[in-house]
């Protein structure tokens, strides 16, 4: 029970000096704290935009487009049940767009083009870099499709124009119109029963550089209906927020738990994310060594500049019967101290940089690591404590003698 | 009972000898003055009285224990247990309250104590400063607070290298004072001075002249009246 009075007797007068001698020369402590603030800050935001880059950079990749394509296997179609089990199985989390397409063919004007029918909501997510002209078509006015820019261009259409589409309904046979029939009796066999036509309307015109301006956008229900089916998609394109092997590993889910779907990654663009996210990361981590460099230094000139500056106050203590051991310890525990004032300054200030950095670059706000605070924390008094030892070793070189001599 | 006594005790600095072949003997509870001029050997032969210098060739016995081929780290321990030193600086340090300072030799010898502190300072007429740090202090006040660390752990001997040196008449007689009445205490006193009243009203009083001991004057017949004409001076 003494004993332990003793030993909280002794502390408490170690905690006096040590915090004495902080709060009391904090005007000449100030750019040490400060040196260690700068560099916890740096640190700590940086490392928040590193964990938070893939997350983010993930999503500016998805602007480029799908970059997982759903096909079936064989001849069969995807049923809706099929892709509610899929949206199901990749997690709604982690869908920025999926659009079922089913193609057609269809005739205007007795030329054949293709009606991409899609959800069209879900087209626009995964596909921010087409450029449209007009709206975008939605699932609500139907009859308003949108149109690629070659069709539109031979067709010579504009926005607000109307066109008619014709051909043959799901599992009908269609018939070729006849030389022996006259035009009137030809008109009539096309408007019979196995056929469909339906008069549509430009609400945007495509331009995408690609394929996509030869097609016709339209509601993939409002084409179902036309041609009198129910739902069969040929394709489904997804924009999944993964890197590579996150997109390898849901393929190989997809595969095991829904066998009637082949995924396949679009490698080109995971491959893309992948590079540019390890050089980027890679370029944290350097400018985070750096940092850390700079502040050991910065600290270990600081204790250097300390010692020297307290060479009659050490050699004192060492007077009055200290040994060297507690001493040093004396100045490690300001250098604790120090670093934990200074870490502890520069999470929350490193959370502000990051703030900022990731809504300016990447136009989003990031969530703030709560575990981010005691490593920060401990590693710059990792930091302090390493770049203090050689200045507090000095302390061995003071002779009481020497130092304290009258004048 | 002998305190202290110095055999042969030399101390050579290269081509110099600043202490040459001393001897010297100091009983417990004497109040001894060294003085000489400068270069003469004081401040070597207070540091190694001190534990802070060991002589070169020679051997000093302190409470019947040789020091003079004690390692560092003993002779750490013997400072910390058996003398009190008192500077010419004062050497407080500067971001510790008065008492805190007092606190600081208990920390380094034993347990801290701030009541016992307290009761240190007010021995020294400065319970009511205990709470200032040193540049709120005045240079007496300064020297009590060295005065009241150097005496906190009950040293066998107290050590003085020009405890006067740096105050004014009136603080150098508040200072003499405290001496007196640590002596009446019994308490050994060894003060190096160049103030020859400070000098004088020691017991006895070496002169030291090129390391060497060329005079060993017993005061003690004039001691008494000695102190009191720095009383009233």
């Amino acid at each position: 029970m003494e004993n332990r009075k003793r030993k909280g007797s002794r502390k408490k007068m170690y905690m006096r000096m040590v915090a004495g001698s902080l709060i009391r020369r904090a005007s000449r402590l100030i750019i040490a704290v400060l040196a260690i603030a700068i560099g916890a800050t740096i640190l700590s935001g940086l490392v928040t935009i590193y964990y938070d880059i893939p997350e983010q950079l993930g999503r500016e990749f998805r602007s480029y487009g799908a970059n997982l394509i759903v096909l079936p296997r064989g001849e069969a179609k995807i049923t809706r049940e099929t892709l509610g089990k899929l949206r199901n199985l990749i997690g709604t989390d982690k869908i920025v767009g999926m659009a079922p397409y089913r193609y057609q063919t269809v005739k205007i004007n007795e030329q054949p083009y293709i009606i991409a029918g899609t959800d069209l909501s879900q087209a626009e997510k995964n596909s921010p870099f087409w450029y449209v002209e007009g709206e975008w078509g939605n699932s609500q006015e139907t009859s308003r499709v949108m149109v690629g820019s070659e069709i539109a261009r031979t067709l010579g259409l504009k926005i607000g124009d109307s066109f008619t589409v014709q051909g043959v309904r799901y599992g009908e046979k269609a018939e070729a119109s006849r030389q022996d029939l006259s035009a009137e009796e030809n008109l009539k066999r096309d408007l019979a029963r196995q056929n469909f036509h339906k008069k549509l309307t430009v609400r945007g015109i495509v331009s995408t550089g690609g394929a996509e301006e030869g097609f016709i956008f339209a509601d993939i229900d409002m084409l179902d209906e036309l041609i009198s089916d129910t739902f069969r998609a040929d394709v489904i394109e997804c924009s999944i927020v993964a890197d590579a092997a996150g997109l390898s590993e849901l393929s190989a889910k997809i595969e095991r738990e829904i066998p009637e779907l082949q995924p396949r990654a679009v490698r080109r663009l995971t491959q893309s994310q992948d590079i540019v996210l390890g050089k980027l990361q890679a370029l944290v981590l350097l400018v985070t060594v750096v940092v850390l460099i700079i502040t050991m230094i910065s600290v270990y000139t600081t204790m250097t500049a300390m010692v020297a500056e307290r060479r009659r106050e050490i050699a004192l203590k060492k007077a009055l019967g200290a040994e060297n051991k507690l001493v040093m310890g004396e100045l490690l525990g300001e250098g604790v101290l120090l670093g934990l004032t200074g870490g502890a300054l520069g999470v929350f200030l490193g959370f502000e940089f990051a703030l900022r950095v990731s809504l300016n670059v990447f136009g989003r706000g990031i969530n703030f690591q709560i575990a981010l605070i005691p490593i920060t924390i401990a590693v710059f008094i990792i930091i302090t404590v390493t770049a203090s030892i050689i200045p507090v070793r000095r302390v061995m070189d003071i002779h009481p003698a020497i130092v304290l001599k009258g004048e | 009972m002998k305190i202290l006594e110095l055999k042969n005790v030399s101390k050579i600095y290269g081509n110099l000898k600043a202490l040459a072949d001393i001897n010297l003997s100091v009983n417990a509870g004497d109040w001894l003055s060294i003085m000489g001029p400068s270069g003469s050997g004081k401040t070597t032969m207070i540091n190694i009285i001190g534990c802070m210098d060991t002589p070169s060739t020679g051997s000093v016995i302190l409470d019947g224990t040789d020091i003079s081929r004690e390692n560092s780290v003993n002779l750490t321990r013997i400072r910390r247990d058996k003398i009190g030193l008192i500077f010419q600086q004062f050497h407080l340090i500067s971001y510790l309250t008065a008492v805190e300072n007092v606190m600081v030799a208990q920390y380094y010898h034993s347990m801290p104590d701030e009541e016992e502190a307290m009761e240190a300072l007010a021995k020294v007429g400065l319970a009511d400063r205990a709470r200032h740090l040193p540049a709120q202090l005045s240079g007496g006040e300064q020297q009590r607070v060295c005065i009241a660390r150097a005496l906190i752990n009950s040293p066998q001997i107290l050590l003085g290298d020009e405890p006067t040196g740096n105050l004014d008449e009136e603080n150098e007689s508040i200072v003499v004072d405290i001496f007196r009445r640590l002596h009446d205490e019994g308490v050994t006193i060894i003060i190096v001075t160049h103030d020859p009243e400070v000098g004088d009203v020691a017991q006895r009083k070496i002169i030291l002249e090129h390391g060497r001991v060329v005079d060993d004057i017993d005061q003690s017949a004039t001691f008494g009246e000695a102190l009191k004409l720095k009383g009233k001076s």
